[in-house]
Parts: C-alpha cells; structure tokens; sequence
C-alpha cells in the first residue's frame, strides 16, 4: 500500500514537472509558435492513437474509421465555439463533442462489431465516410468549405490536460478487470465467450471509450487549428492514426505515445516535402509490416521501475 | 433429477447430418464418459451444449437449484453464468497472456467494481483487484500452477496447458464441467496424474462431469456411465464394464482403426 | 421513364467498370485471402498508362488497352512479390495494413512523377458518337464499347478459370493452399498469376474509365476501389459472377441516386449498402456461409 502511494506520488510529480518545463520553455520562447504546432500535433495525435489503440490494439478489433468520430468532436466544439462563445462553450463543446461521438459509436458498434477482422475494417470504414458524406452535405456545418474561423481556446494547457487525462484513464481501464476481458477477447472470442464474458458487450464498450476520446481529439483540434472541413476527416486520416498505433505496437501504449512523437517530428522536417512525406510514410508502413509486424514496442510498455531495475543489476554486478 | 437431458438432439451442417437424434442424460454428481471414433460427434455436442452452435433441433435442458432452463438458444456467456465450463480439445488459453491473467479473466463475472470506478482506479477496485488475485493464487496453487504464474501460456510444457485449462474452467465457478479430451498428446505418466486430478476435484468441488476422451484407460478408470458415439448416432451406453464387451461399441472401434491405418 | 432508362444505360457503363475493377478483387481475396486496397491505385495506373499511350506516343485505343493491361499486369505481380509474399503467413490484418501502404505508395508516387494536376484523355480515341434507341434515351457509342469490353473480357475470365490449367491451379490453391502445394501446383506461380490477371482487368477499367469520364487524376482510384470492394462482398467475395453482378448493381443504384435524390449522396449510398449486406448476409448475395471451427 505504502509503494502504491509512494509510486503515485512520484508519477504525480514528473506529470506536473513535465507540464511546467514545457510551459515555461514557451514562455522563454524557445518553443516558438512553429514547434507549438508540433506540440498540438503531438498531443492530439497521442490522443487519437491511445483510444485507437484501446479497439484495436487491446481489444482486437480492427477500425478504420476512427477520423469519423473525431470530426464529430471537431463540428461539435466548433459550432459550440462560433454559436456560443466563450471558454465555457470550449470547456462544453469538448464534453458535448466526446459524449456525441461516444453515442454514434455505440450506434455503429451495436451493428458492426458481429462482423469479424477485414470485414469489420471495411465496415468501420464505410461508416466513417458516411459521416464524411454527411457533414459535407449539411448546412449547418458548412458543406465542403467546412467552418472557419474557429476561436482558439486550445492552448498547451489544455493539450496537456486532456492529454495525460486519456492516457490516465486508458490505462486505469486497461490494467482493471474489464480491460483483461478486452484483451482476452483479442486473444481468443470463443474461449472468452465459454469463460462467462459478453464478448459484445464489451467490445462496444471500448469502441465507445475509444469514440469519446477520439471526440476529445477533434475538438481539440478544431479549436488549435481555427478551420475545418469534411475532406480533413477522410479515410487518409483514419490511416494517419493507424500507422501511429501500428507502429507503436499493437496493445502497446507507450508505444502508441512514442510513435506520436516520432512522426510528428519527422512530419515537422518533411513538411516542405508534402508529397514525399505521404511517400516515406507508405514506405515505412510496408518495412514495419514486413520486418516488424509487432511494431516497435510489441506489446510491450515501457516502464521507468524496470529501467531503474536495470541500472540497480548493473551496479551491483 | 438429472442435471443436464439433451433430447432427441440433431445438428447439421448444411445438408450433412453430423449429431441425429440423440439422448443424453447426465444425474447430478456423475461422471459420465463420451467415447467414440474421430468424427462421430463428441465435440459436437460440446459445442451445443455450450452454445457455440445452436441444434437444428432437439432440446437441452439444465437443471440448476431446482429449476430446469431449456439451454439450447441462449449464447455461451449465458450458458457460462449458469454453471457449465468447458475446456477445448485444441486447448485454447489465452496465449500471449500471462498464467494468472488466464485464471483472473474467468473470475471477472465476480467482479463488482463498474467501469467508472475502473477509469479512476477508486479504493475499491484495489480492494477487489487483492480479492480476485487472492482467489486466483488459490486455484492455481491446487493445481500446482503457483510457481508459474507470471509466465505466459504459450510456454508452459503441453502437460501443464491442459492443466491450466482446466484450472481455467473451474476458476468460472461451474456445476457441470465438460472436459474435451483432456489426456490428448500426454504420455502414461502424465495422463494418470491427470486422471487423480479429474477425480479429486469431481469429489472435492461437488462437480458433475461430462469427458469425452479417446484414452480407454482414463475413461475406464474414472468414468462411472459411458455413451458411445458413432457417425452421429448413439450406438451404446452402459458402466465401463458392459461397455467393454458391447458388440456394436467393439466394432466400430475396430472398424475405426482399420480406417486410421490406411 | 425515359429518365429511368436513361439512368440505366448510365448505370450499366458505371457498373461496368465497377464490375471490371471488383472482378480482381474478388481474384485476389478468393486466393490469398488479403483485401487488397492497392488494387484501386492499380485501376488509377492503368488510366494513366493508358493517358501516355495515346496522348504522348500516338496509339489507337486497343494497342492502348492491351499495352495498359501488360503493363498492369506486371506491377500487379511485381507489388505481390515485393509486399505481399513475405506475409503470406503472417496475421490478415498485418496483410491488410501493407495492402494500404502499397495504396498511398503508388497514389503519391504518381503524384510525384505525374504531379497533381488532372489529364484529359483525347477525346477522339474512340468513335464519340451518340444514337438514340429509344426516343428520349441517348447512348454514346463508347457505353457499348464499355460494355462489350467488359463482357468479352469476364467471359475471357470464366474461361480461364474453368477450362484451363492455370484456372484450375487457382481453383484448388484458393480452396486448400497446402493440399494444393502436395499435390505438385506451383503456389507461388498461381498467385502470380492471380495477380496478373486481375491488375489487368483493373487496367483495362482504367483506360476505359479515361474515355468514358475523360479526366484521371492520381488519387482516382481511391473511391472507385473502395466501391468495388463492396461490390465483390454484394456479390460474395471469392466469386467471380458475383463481383459481376455486384459491381453492375452498384453503379446502377449508384446512378439512380444521382439522379433521382442527390449526386453528393451516389457515396454514401455504395458505403451503406455494404454495411446492409454485411449485415443481413455477410457472405455476400451468391455466397455459402462458412462457420468457424471450434
């Protein structure tokens, strides 16, 4: 119990210094305003990744329309910004923008989840353009020239918090009783169907989980980046996010964080290249899958105790 | 009062008859033996019995604290809560997961705690998490898995899978444990330790259990009644004893040798 | 209903390409089992091989055709050795990222060489020439040109499949992988061969579809895939009538969308079908169910 506390605290203290170095190299200037964006991209992208990486990594089932519940975020918060105003309609629009993409995806997961593997991708897939189809086709959101000038709420505070929130939760979820049965699901259905688990019942509940943060991401992002449009929200986006998780690791959430990381740099430097960039990125989807199908971290997470652990073995020795 | 009745049981696979017209009855606290040549059905009328697949027609029925429940339209997690375990002819554990996870998924309909609690890791979900791993070292301890615990399913020697399996199954809390060839691929010495096993917890836990084995000694030894299965069809039941002398039981055994041989 | 019919005529040449571009799908997923999300790209490929043909070297449109669907024949083979053979073994979903990785590969690499900016096809290729059967409905000559092609070559198909050597290798590679290999066939050449057909269809739809709607652009084949993948599910994944059928039926509904309710909507529409049909029978309109083994 007293190592529960004392690990707590100690995770309490490097999530608060984190947050205050970053904010205070801000301040300094040394991240300017271009790396700011690389920041918000970090963040929001960790976001996306994690909660896909609940369905698809931990529970095992293969979505391909995870950019569908984020516009359902973005039009949301957008909307509540421009209609309402103010950082309490930001603070309501995120909220309202989670909730919302949550229930659309207990709506399309309560259907699609029987389907199985592939078929579910192409479904998940079909669903999402069908929101795309949607947006693009209603007044309200603008249609194809989408909404613009989208009042920035968004800062690094915000990212932050809402960042270290969904990877809090996912792994408290993850790490429960409920979360073993997500995973027992992605290991075998059958198995953990005879064992006594409503293996759908739970599979639309990480769907769902996954819906509401995917939300939170885009309100993010349409509150950061001032302009939205259906076309952002497409099956490209859906695979941006995916080769985020896969290269990370599958049912691998530090991998998931540091993947984000490494592509929003690497996309940073390659933003003058657009073309190559889409290029190098298929490329190296196509290596990993053939050399490294597990990803970087497999399944693995990385700990700081184990890396400590190490170092104490090496010492002694 | 039998605990479980399959009557008049067909299944088919597309126009193929694969179970016809069977009638199994199971008392409470038995041990029943299912035999039969490969092919004629056994695992079959486990996946029946467990909702995997629903029959064409017949009905199943359990009978739990006094109450009877037609079983054969509910789905395997229902069947599950009602207290029928199972384990898989081609051992199926979760592979990648470690040995107590195996064990701590099958506790889960024990668990209280809801998701939100879940999200925020609440107080209680550690105290519930401390219950269920006190529960899971218990059973794994009985079947001498303890030492093991972190280490992941896919390594343990085959003998020890099938014993987690099992341990797995038990671990749901059931009345009725179906156990699908649980001696296959062991050697002698494996298999008899195996069989003091299935026999110390049928009598140690209340237990009534349905095997389906092709190992003659195991069935032999343990079984109190035995159904034989052939092409879809009972062909015999009866003790061990008249079961070795039937005719029809002897025949097809050899008939399913020959067919093995060539 | 003249605007019926008219609808219909538009349906069949839609559907036709459809029908060309699923028909390689469903090859492919019948034999190895992998969606194979790059096909679209390789429909895009041939459009523009087709485009080079006979805007820049001068070529009538059937040496254009047939140089198109060599050429996508080749790439087929070649993106199948290269990507999709080092995981033949390995998990679906690991097959199907790849697929995708191939997709963006070949989309932005033609964006590179070819750049972004949409071709026209020269519009005199092909006699474009209008006559009107009925009164009220028009057809352009190069709709029956569409759908002849597409109808000579799926009969071409069916014959390959079932009368030949190489058809019956297919046949028995995608029904049991394994026994097939015992049993003396060439896997390796089989699925190669697989592929090469079925890019080669995908070609031939790209250079129809270059005279047809004109314009091609490197990121054409995105949508038309995806809509022939449901076109090979409508019809029963793995069957070649059935992709037929399914892609047909797709680009009539699609037509009759846009033209009864609204053009923005023709998308959605193929997309919610697809989810209807994996719905209500997952194995597709000509398919048989198969259950997994326990």
């Amino acid at each position: 119990m007293k190592d529960t506390i004392k690990r707590l605290l100690q995770y309490t203290a490097s999530v608060v210094l984190l947050y205050a170095l970053i904010q205070l190299l801000i301040f300094a200037g040394i991240i300017n305003e271009y790396y700011q964006v690389t920041l918000a991209m970090i963040c929001i992208n960790i976001i996306l990744a994690v909660s896909l990486n609940l369905i698809t990594g931990f529970t095992g089932q293969f979505s391909l329309g995870h950019a569908g519940f984020m516009s359902i975020g973005a039009y949301t918060c957008a909307l509540m910004t421009l209609r309402v105003g103010g950082l309490f309609s930001f603070i309501l629009g995120i909220l309202l923008g989670a909730i919302l993409a949550a229930m659309v995806g207990f709506i399309i997961g309560m259907p699609t989840l029987r389907l199985k593997g592939d078929y579910l991708a192409i479904a998940t897939l079909g669903f999402a353009e069908i929101i795309r189809i949607i947006l693009l086709n209603l007044d309200f959101t603008g249609g194809a020239r989408g909404l613009a000038d989208i009042p920035r709420y968004t800062n690094w505070t915000w990212l932050y918090i809402f960042t270290v929130i969904c990877i809090v939760v996912t792994v408290n979820f993850i790490k429960s009783s409920h979360g073993r049965v997500c995973i027992s699901i992605r290991e075998d259905e059958i198995a953990a169907e005879t064992l006594g688990i409503n293996i759908t019942r739970y599979k639309v509940l990480s769907f769902v989980i996954g819906a509401f943060f995917a939300g939170i991401a885009g309100a993010l992002y349409a509150s950061y980046f001032y302009y939205i449009k259906p076309g952002l929200f497409g099956f490209l986006k859906s695979i941006d996010i995916l080769v985020i998780v896969v290269l990370g690791g599958m049912g691998s959430i530090t991998g998931s964080i540091l993947a984000s990381i490494f592509l929003a740099v690497i996309s940073t430097y390659l933003q003058a290249f657009a073309e190559f960039r889409m290029i190098i990125y298929a490329v190296i989807l196509v290596i990993i899958m053939i050399f490294r199908p597990q990803g970087l971290m497999g399944t693995k997470e990385f700990k700081p105790e184990q890396v400590e652990k190490r170092i104490k073995e090496r010492n002694n020795r | 009062m039998p605990i479980l009745s399959i009557k008049n049981l067909t299944m088919a696979f597309g126009g193929l008859a694969a179970l016809t017209n069977i009638n199994i009855t199971v008392e409470k606290d038995e041990l029943v033996g299912l035999i039969g040549p490969n092919g004629a059905g056994k695992t079959t009328i486990f996946n029946l019995l467990t909702g995997i697949y629903t029959p064409t027609q017949g009905v199943i029925e359990y009978q739990q604290n006094g109450s009877t429940r037609t079983i054969n339209k509910l789905k395997p997690h229902v069947i599950s809560s009602l207290g029928i375990a199972r384990t898989f002819q081609n051992i199926r554990l979760f592979k990648d997961l470690t040995v107590l996870d195996n064990i701590r998924i099958s506790i889960h309909k024990n668990v209280n705690y809801g998701v939100m609690p879940a999200f925020f890791k609440l107080p209680r979900v550690y105290s519930e998490e401390r219950e269920i791993l006190g529960k899971s070292n218990e059973i794994l301890e009985i079947f001498g898995l303890e030492s093991k615990k972190y280490e992941l399913a896919k390594n343990l020697p085959y003998g020890e899978q099938r014993r987690l399996e099992i341990a797995r199954a038990l671990a749901t809390n059931p009345s009725l444990l179906l156990l699908d060839e649980p001696a296959a691929g062991m050697n002698p010495n494996e298999t008899s330790m195996l069989t003091d096993l299935i026999k110390w917890i049928w009598k140690e836990y209340g237990l009534t259990i349905l095997l389906i084995e092709h190992d003659m000694s195991v069935v032999m030894k343990i079984c109190e009644r035995i159904y034989v299965l052939d092409y879809g069809m009972l062909i015999a039941e009866g003790t061990p004893e008249e079961i070795r002398t039937n005719k029809r039981v002897i025949q097809a055994y050899l008939g399913g040798e020959l067919q093995n041989d060539a | 209903m003249e605007q019926l019919l008219q609808q219909l005529v538009n349906g069949l040449s839609l559907g036709s390409i459809y029908a060309l571009i699923s028909l390689g799908y469903t090859m492919v997923y019948g034999i190895i089992r992998l969606i194979n999300f790059a096909h679209g790209d390789i429909y895009m490929i041939g459009a523009y091989v087709g485009y080079v043909c006979m805007r820049h070297l001068k070529l009538g449109f059937f040496e254009s055709l047939i140089i198109s669907m060599v050429f996508c024949a080749l790439l087929g083979i070649l993106i199948e050795k290269i990507a999709y053979k080092p995981l033949r073994n390995s998990a679906r979903i690991t097959a199907l990222i790849t697929a995708i990785g191939v997709s963006l590969f070949l989309e932005y690499s033609t964006m590179a060489v070819a750049t972004a900016t949409v071709r026209t096809y020269p519009a005199d290729v092909l006699i474009n020439k209008t006559f009107s059967p009925i009164k009220g409905v028009i057809v352009n000559i190069q709709q029956v040109y569409i759908f002849i092609i597409t109808i000579a070559l799926m009969l071409l198909l069916q014959f390959i499949v079932h009368k030949t050597r190489i058809g019956k290798a297919m046949r028995a590679v995608s029904a049991d992988k394994d026994a097939a290999r015992m049993m003396g066939i060439n896997v390796d050449n089989t699925i190669s061969y697989t592929f090469a057909i079925g890019s080669a269809l995908a070609g031939a739809a790209g250079v129809l579809v270059g005279i047809y709607y004109n314009t091609i652009n490197p990121l054409m084949g995105m949508l038309p895939g995806l809509k022939a993948f449901v076109a090979a599910v409508f019809g029963g994944i793995g069957i070649i009538p059935g992709a037929f059928i399914g892609g047909l039926t797709i680009g009539i509904i699609e037509t009759m969308v846009s033209g009864y309710v609204s053009s923005l909507y023709k998308d959605a529409v193929a997309f919610a079908m697809l989810i209807l049909i994996l719905l209500v029978k997952p194995s597709g309109l000509l398919g048989k169910n198969i259950r997994e083994k326990v």
